[in-house]
């Protein structure tokens, strides 16, 4: 059994994406107590699925080292991976939540040396690379995952598989009892950071995204540029492996688009910018990007990072949402429409198409176990009704990772004073 | 220049885009648009010749104020129906209803090009299919046929022999119709009653609009 220390003066974390450690970790470091919990067998969320940030371009890596760096330092955050909250009772103050914990089949004995990896022959989609590639039924989320704890796929439980793994551990680490539990605790507060998903491409029927194999999403292209990633860093399409020199970025993929998504995403105008860095830096010269936008909307603080891809000569940009997307012999995607500037009509065919694909609330369609509060997209709103629970970062709204933190940071403020006032009433 | 133009020019004096709004059908729609160009990309009729202005260029002309070269493109008859920019539209705005009523507006304040095929088309059909509550297809297929002349309709008549022939045999077409017979409403009377009370109505609250 799971056994977690909270009461009425803890504060629950829900999502440990960049916006849920930095809540749980900004409370924990003002002497409260904390628990986190995160779905997938990882703390990170898409962030450590990214291969640069913009503006400076750093690898996420580092922004994470810190705050991992952080959460060990600090015994005031218990984290729970590979768990859902599927129940919350109670009010402001004194919550009673449910969690379910799914098995790991991998206890702490793990020192991630892989050898149930090697042993273990079934093979699975690799959700971290977006389903790009292959991986091992017993693997490493990712090469920084925390905790660093190989996980077994609940697939190969009750095949040899699994016994082969058992068999391959050298320091009794894998558990093939490990069963699913629900445990119950307290909270005085509670800040959703659930984070957000992809829009779902196929939805935008004349993009083609579920008929052509060249036209994939701006989250798959930062996995395809990562050397971590499935292609080890090369630009290579998905249809023949070919390096991929002449790319196309087409911007409000499902965002600003009553069909699809009300709101603008905010980061992807910037994530694109962002991505023809990646082409100069893998092909120099011989690397085209074309951006295809309405309206360029380099938020902030961000216009210069704008400024300076405009002045690449490698870039260059279509003003116009392109109408449909087409696949000539050679099997290159085609993007048909016609340029705002002159109202002239235009077939370009490139190696490959990235969509830049709008920001969708994880929370959507979702069923939250308590009352809060969403706009017209989905995203939490401040709800003065259910004091307690605070959304924070992406749950909240379109959001880069910087907006992320400084909502997250926010919401930790608010919980702190929910639970200070638990503190003074109970003292 | 008929004198109704000339009255609507006078009337919203620097203000197309409020002469659309009010006075074409569907023309508040004109300031939704947000030029992503995503309309004409999509629209079939692109490569046409007539197609002077795409939908958005149209739309942007007329909130620059640009009065004449709106009502001088024959851009807004060249629409198909076929609603591809409609449903597409990221602001929903219904782009092939706007298209419709700009071009109704200028026809009816004697703009419209002449011999423009679409409209006469629409024309033709609005006569025929309001003179017995039902289209009478003889009589629209021979109006069309013979527009450019008789020897023209002649050609296109026994070009198409064979497709009217199938068609009278499936009982789809009614020869007779060529006298006025065939299928009608019964109420004919009640229902040019109903189109007069609603032209009426219409010219009375467009023509309310714009003054003070």
């Amino acid at each position: 059994m799971t056994s977690i220390v909270a009461t009425n003066q803890t504060i629950l974390v829900v999502g440990g994406g960049i916006s849920g450690m930095t809540a749980a970790l900004e409370a924990a470091e003002t002497g409260k107590q904390v628990v986190l919990v995160e779905k997938n067998p990882y703390l990170g969320g898409r962030t450590v699925q990214l291969y640069r940030y913009f503006p400076k371009m750093c690898h996420p890596t580092c922004g994470l080292e810190i705050n991992l760096r952080r959460l060990k330092a600090n015994p005031r955050i218990q984290v729970l991976t590979l768990a859902e909250v599927t129940g919350i009772t109670g009010s402001k103050g004194a919550y009673s939540v449910s969690v379910k914990l799914k098995p790991r089949y991998v206890n702490t004995n793990c020192t991630a040396c892989g050898e149930c990896g090697k042993a273990v022959q079934t093979e699975i989609a690799d959700a971290f690379n977006y389903n790009l590639g292959k991986i091992k039924a017993a693997y490493l989320p990712s090469s920084m995952a925390y905790p660093q704890r190989y996980v077994i796929d609940p697939s190969i439980i009750g095949t040899p598989d699994a016994e082969r793994a058992k068999a391959a551990c050298k320091y009794d680490a894998v558990n093939l009892d490990d069963q699913e539990e629900v445990i119950s605790l307290n909270a005085g507060a509670i800040v959703w950071a659930t984070g957000w998903q992809p829009y779902d491409a196929s939805k935008i029927v004349y993009y083609g995204y579920d008929r052509f194999a060249n036209v994939i999403s701006n989250v798959e292209f930062e996995r395809l540029a990562d050397p971590h990633g499935p292609t080890g860093g090369r630009i290579l399409r998905p249809s023949d492996g070919k390096e991929a020199k002449n790319i196309a970025f087409i911007q409000c993929a499902g965002s600003r688009d009553e069909n699809h998504l009300r709101h603008c995403s905010r980061f992807c105008c910037m994530g694109s910018l962002k991505q023809t860095h990646y082409v100069q830096e893998k092909y120099g010269d011989a690397g085209k990007s074309t951006i295809y936008y309405i309206d360029i909307r380099a938020i902030d603080r961000f216009e210069d990072f704008y400024q300076k891809v405009k002045a690449n000569p490698n870039v260059s940009f279509v003003k116009s949402k392109v109408a449909r997307i087409t696949e000539d012999k050679d099997g290159n995607p085609v993007c048909n429409g016609v340029d705002t500037e002159g109202y002239v009509r235009y077939a370009n065919a490139h190696d490959l198409v990235v969509l830049a694909l709008g920001m969708e609330p994880s929370v959507k369609g979702v069923e939250i176990p308590a009352e809060v509060m969403s706009d017209s997209s989905g995203f939490i709103m401040a709800d003065p009704a259910n004091a307690g629970i605070f959304g924070a970062g992406c749950a909240t709204n379109a959001l880069d990772v910087n907006r992320a933190v400084q909502s997250a940071t926010a919401a930790a403020l608010r919980a702190i004073q929910v639970v200070n006032k638990v503190a003074r009433a109970e003292a | 220049m008929s004198d109704l133009n000339q009255e609507m020019a006078e009337r919203y004096k620097n203000n197309f885009l409020k002469e659309i709004e009010e006075q074409a059908e569907m023309g508040e729609w004109v300031k939704m648009c947000m030029q992503c160009g995503l309309c004409s990309g999509s629209c079939p009729t692109n490569f046409h010749s007539g197609w002077d202005h795409p939908p958005q260029e149209i739309f942007m002309l007329i909130r620059a104020g640009k009065r004449e070269e709106v009502l001088n493109s024959e851009g807004m008859y060249m629409c198909t129906s076929c609603y591809n920019c409609y449903v597409r539209c990221p602001r929903k705005v219904p782009v092939t209803h706007v298209m419709h009523g700009i071009a109704e507006y200028a026809y009816r304040i004697g703009r419209a090009p002449k011999a423009q095929p679409t409209l006469h088309l629409s024309k033709t059909f609005w006569s025929n299919a309001t003179k017995y509550g039902r289209v009478n297809e003889v009589q629209l297929t021979q109006s069309l046929y013979f527009k450019d002349g008789v020897g023209a309709g002649i050609k296109k008549g026994l070009e198409m022999k064979d497709v009217a022939l199938g068609l009278v045999k499936a009982g789809r077409l009614n020869p007779l119709e060529a006298l006025g017979m065939g299928h009608k409403c019964k109420d004919i009377k009640g229902i040019h009653a109903m189109l007069a009370k609603a032209e009426e109505l219409e010219a009375r609250n467009k023509a309310a609009k714009g003054k003070e």
